[in-house]
């Protein structure tokens, strides 16, 4: 009836059950508050349902602060463990929870921040920036985003039943096979990863004919904004590369589930294989968080420069390049594998060659400023930020891309720090930036400037001293993921620099929720303008917080900066409006996720019922929503009359 | 106004960072920073790779550092004495410039990774010279090391000749390990089924520190052995007694070994079944393709 699912799935060890607890009160919480306040039903149809690319995006952001936590929680009990497990010592976590912490910490960092945060993004800015109303699937986005959540969903359950995968965020095999991983860890990290990345790809679909189809009159591909030119980029990786995780996935469990031999070390099975498959998408993952905080700052840089972008046509390229670069250079992650001289050399020199369409980004960004107006607002801030980590970044990708050196830096805390450097200045600190630039527009008001000042001292002090020590401690010859420091390497010191670096980035989170939560309640008090930064795409051409249906007359573009520019004719507006389709709200998007939750946790706990049910499911739902003849609904022209009438007065007051 | 007031508070941060970062050098003196302190042939010319190419990028990186901060600070808003340029945003001959400073330095940075790529193969033997040969067995969570010239193997220590090559020829019976010993060269990844190859040499007798670098297990930080690069005449020493050493390793003695343990302390066996490395390969090959003895090292 239950598979494998016993009771002593549920009994876990004392640090373990903390998090059980904290997972099961922290749900039971929301769950009784929403009922004390009666917002079911309000969150039920304005979120849960809601096929608003606005509203999923809302959603995907929490989503991402959510698992930020937790992601964080996990870096800070790493942390804490590698500063107090020394000598006699063997700190507060047994080895296998110690490894499951160091996995989950990067499967959620990954997959459950950084792409839950881009794809935030994407739906809240894209539509507006093309001059669309809504994305070209809207039924699809929110199948995507309740993937998205299941898997995150997964990811926790693992922390109330049985234990997640202690392999390492790729989850090598041999050791992610039945052999050397006999629990349900890995499965759970195979499920959660296929459900979420189903969703991924379905999205990038999604986002592609978004970009392609409904641009507004005028605007040709090259006067797409650089954030949209990015964000197609991404998506263009994201169909390439997420069928190859599909399928590195797909193998690995067909190894656990039906004894396979793929990957496992008899019988014929290689598991270079599988380090070859997972690493082809690996690193055009990692382009696909980067490209859109390359967009970002596109954005930004010129608007807190007050002066058009430089090089937008190198900018263009540029990406490009990198879109294509991003699938030549795989091998670089495992040198030390045994390939011969002339693969390894070909793979460091085409890594090397990705940095010269980023160095040229760099650039671009630099001489936008040059004889600009820079104020420096915290988007501006988090942008410099980036410029200084992210070129020590990249200076240290280059050295770990020459075969000989990453013989020495393979595996050490060097390559940790790189990664980092690359992950939190790259694409963390480019999404901060993107929130704290179109927050006022999404929201409809402004945060406190000096609180977002704050944060963001705070994460750059604190990167520095919590990644500085991990290179030098890389040098020292030490490798990632020891749960256990020997006295006589002198490591200690440096593990102990590195607790305190992350203790002062968790002040800057605590800043950043500070932040939101002194914007919510004063609210009404710091109400935001439509134009704010006085920018240059057209989601600022709209309302703050923009009506469901983004533009109640889609715009012209004639130029690159297409809201500049119709700032500049001051071009009268015409108050005749008519009927504007929109999608209605559908609860099959949550359903499918559902069922695909059903398949998920029917193959992790071998309860094959469930998981055939759940497939029948999610088949059926798919077939009745193909079924449904009405899909939209009529926004009356009367009520956008109403609206804008309103938006005009408001503009005037303001002047 | 402010710039007087805050002088005090610089001042004090400073001496404050210049402390701590004081008394963080004082902790680390004295230990080991095992990349920058090779102390073998192939990890020397690793740093000296490294270095190279930290210092061409820097020709680089450096004045784009001055930029940030120069642009930064020249065109703040609060200057209004700075050229302000709003719509100036393409210059054919500037975009030329950073394409093409960039791709330099990578023709020169490419030029020297294909070169060195070569020098540094882990496969390329070091000198004309016979290796001495170490068969090494990654286990959960501790080393094997055979001899095959002595029939001699060790648990937890590896002992070879100092100022001569050594062929470290790689395999597992565990997951997918790295062996890696810092201050004599890079590392080299060890899987079951197949033997990798890394070839280093020690330049004087000293005890290194080595280690797998790659997640194996619940036992993988104290997956450490010392790496013991002897004089000759230490060597002769050391391979007469370990030839006397009472314990003897064959297929069986090796499966009760094999099975996993953490913090096993080192052994020494006498003798070794001979064709103990090879039968610790052909464990996963079907049946019908086991090769015997010539087990060849394997290229990705």
């Amino acid at each position: 009836m239950f598979g494998i699912l016993t009771f002593s799935a549920f009994v876990h060890g004392p640090v373990e059950t903390g998090g059980q607890l904290m997972v099961v009160l922290g749900t039971l919480a929301v769950i009784l508050l929403l009922f004390y306040f009666k917002k079911w039903k309000w969150l039920w149809c304005e979120y849960l349902t809601s096929l608003d690319a606005k509203k999923i995006g809302v959603m995907y952001l929490a989503l991402a602060v959510l698992m930020m936590l937790r992601g964080f929680i996990d870096a800070m009990m790493m942390r804490t463990q590698q500063a107090v497990a020394v000598g006699q010592g063997s700190g507060f976590l047994p080895p296998d929870h110690f490894a499951q912490i160091f996995t989950a910490h990067g499967v959620i960092m990954i997959f459950f921040v950084a792409m839950p945060f881009m794809f935030g993004l994407l739906n809240l800015i894209v539509p507006l920036q093309i001059g669309a109303r809504d994305v070209a699937f809207p039924f699809l986005n929110s199948v995507s985003f309740w993937l998205t959540v299941t898997g995150a969903l997964l990811v926790n359950l693992s922390l109330v039943a049985g234990s997640f995968a202690s392999t390492g965020w790729l989850a090598y095999p041999p050791l992610s096979e039945l052999a050397y991983s006999p629990g349900v860890g890995v499965d759970y990290y195979i499920w959660a990863l296929q459900i979420a990345g189903v969703g991924t790809l379905l999205a990038g679909v999604n986002f592609i004919a978004t970009i392609v189809k409904l641009r507004a009159p005028g605007m040709t591909l090259s006067l797409m904004p650089i954030f949209v030119w990015t964000a197609l980029g991404s998506m263009l990786l994201v169909i390439f590369a997420f069928p190859l995780l599909t399928v590195s996935l797909a193998l690995l469990s067909l190894d656990r589930v039906l004894g396979m031999h793929f990957f496992t070390t008899d019988l014929g099975g290689n598991a270079m294989l599988y380090v070859n498959l997972i690493w082809a998408w690996g690193h055009p993952e990692v382009y696909i968080l980067v490209l859109p905080a390359f967009g970002i700052f596109s954005e930004i840089v010129p608007v807190f420069s007050q002066k058009k972008l430089f090089g937008y046509t190198s900018m263009v390229v540029a990406t490009m390049l990198i879109v294509i670069l991003s699938f030549l250079v795989w091998a670089h992650h495992f040198f030390t594998m045994g390939a011969g001289a002339n693969v390894n050399a070909f793979f460091g020199i085409m890594t090397m060659v990705i940095s010269i369409p980023t160095g040229v980004k760099i650039f671009n960004w630099l001489f936008t400023m040059f004889r600009g107006r820079i104020k420096f607002m915290s988007p501006m801030l988090w942008f410099m930020g980036f410029l200084v980590t992210f070129t020590i970044g990249g200076m240290t990708g280059v050295l770990l891309s020459i075969p000989g050196a990453d013989f020495q830096f393979h595996n050490s805390l060097f390559l940790v720090a790189h990664f980092h450097n690359m992950i939190i200045g790259g694409v963390l600190f480019g999404y901060f930036a993107g929130v704290a630039y179109w927050f006022p527009k999404l929201f409809g008001f402004t945060l406190s400037e000096r609180l977002g000042k704050c944060a963001f001292w705070c994460w750059l002090v604190g990167f520095c001293v919590a990644f500085i020590p991990l290179y030098i401690l890389g040098f020292m010859g030490a490798t990632r993921r020891l749960d256990y420091i020997d006295p006589a390497s002198g490591w200690h010191t440096l593990f102990v620099v590195a607790f305190i670096g992350a203790c002062i980035i968790l002040l800057g989170i605590f800043f950043q929720l500070l932040q939101l939560a002194v914007g919510v309640l004063q609210r009404k008090q710091h109400k935001a303008p439509e134009d704010p930064w006085n920018a240059r795409t057209l989601e600022w051409a709209t309302t703050s917080p923009p009506a469901v249906y983004n533009f109640a007359h889609l715009p012209e573009v004639n130029g690159r900066d297409a809201f500049w520019e119709m700032k500049q004719l001051h071009n009268a507006h015409t108050t005749i409006y008519t009927d504007i389709e929109m999608p209605l709200n559908s609860s099959l998007g949550c359903s499918i996720a559902f069922f695909a939750f059903c398949i998920g946790f029917g193959m992790i706990w071998h309860i094959w019922w469930l998981a055939g049910l759940g497939l029948f499911s999610t088949i059926a739902a798919s077939i009745v929503r193909a079924h449904i003849k009405e899909t939209s609904y009529l926004f009356p022209a009367t009520e956008v009359a109403r609206i804008e009438a309103a938006r005009v007065h408001h503009t005037q007051t303001h002047l | 106004m402010s710039n007087m007031k805050r002088a005090p508070l610089i001042g004090m941060s400073i001496f404050f960072s210049v402390a701590v970062l004081g008394s963080i050098a004082w902790q680390l003196h004295g230990y080991t920073f095992a990349l920058l302190e090779p102390r073998g042939t192939v990890a020397l010319a690793e740093r000296g790779l490294i270095i190279h190419a930290l210092l061409l990028m820097l020709i680089v990186v450096i004045p784009v550092f001055i930029l940030i901060f120069a642009i930064a600070w020249r065109y703040r808003a609060s200057n209004s004495k700075a050229v302000y340029t709003p719509n100036w945003e393409h210059s054919t001959m500037e975009e030329l410039v950073w394409w093409a400073v960039p791709i330099e330095i990578i023709l020169v940075l490419g030029a020297l990774t294909w070169s060195s790529s070569r020098e540094l193969d882990p496969y390329r033997p070091l000198t004309s010279e016979k290796p001495f040969v170490v068969e090494v067995v990654a286990l959960d969570w501790k080393w094997l090391f055979i001899y095959p010239t002595l029939g001699t193997a060790t648990l937890g220590e590896v002992d070879f000749p100092a100022g001569h090559p050594v062929e470290f020829d790689l395999t597992a019976d565990a997951p997918m390990n790295s062996f890696w010993i810092p201050q004599l060269g890079g590392q080299m990844y060890v899987m079951t089924g197949m033997v990798t190859q890394l070839h280093l040499q020690a330049d004087t007798p000293g005890t290194f520190r080595g280690s797998s670098a790659n997640y194996s297990g619940d036992g993988f930080a104290h997956m450490t052995f010392a790496a013991k690069a002897l004089s000759e005449s230490d060597f002769i020493t050391w391979s007469a007694a370990a030839k006397t050493a009472p314990l003897t390793l064959t297929m069986d003695t090796y499966k009760i070994l094999a099975s996993p343990s953490t913090n096993t302390p080192p052994i020494t066996y006498g003798s070794v079944d001979p064709g103990l490395f090879a039968s610790i390969i052909n464990q996963f090959m079907p049946p019908s393709t086991q090769s015997g003895h010539d087990m060849m090292p394997m290229r990705q």
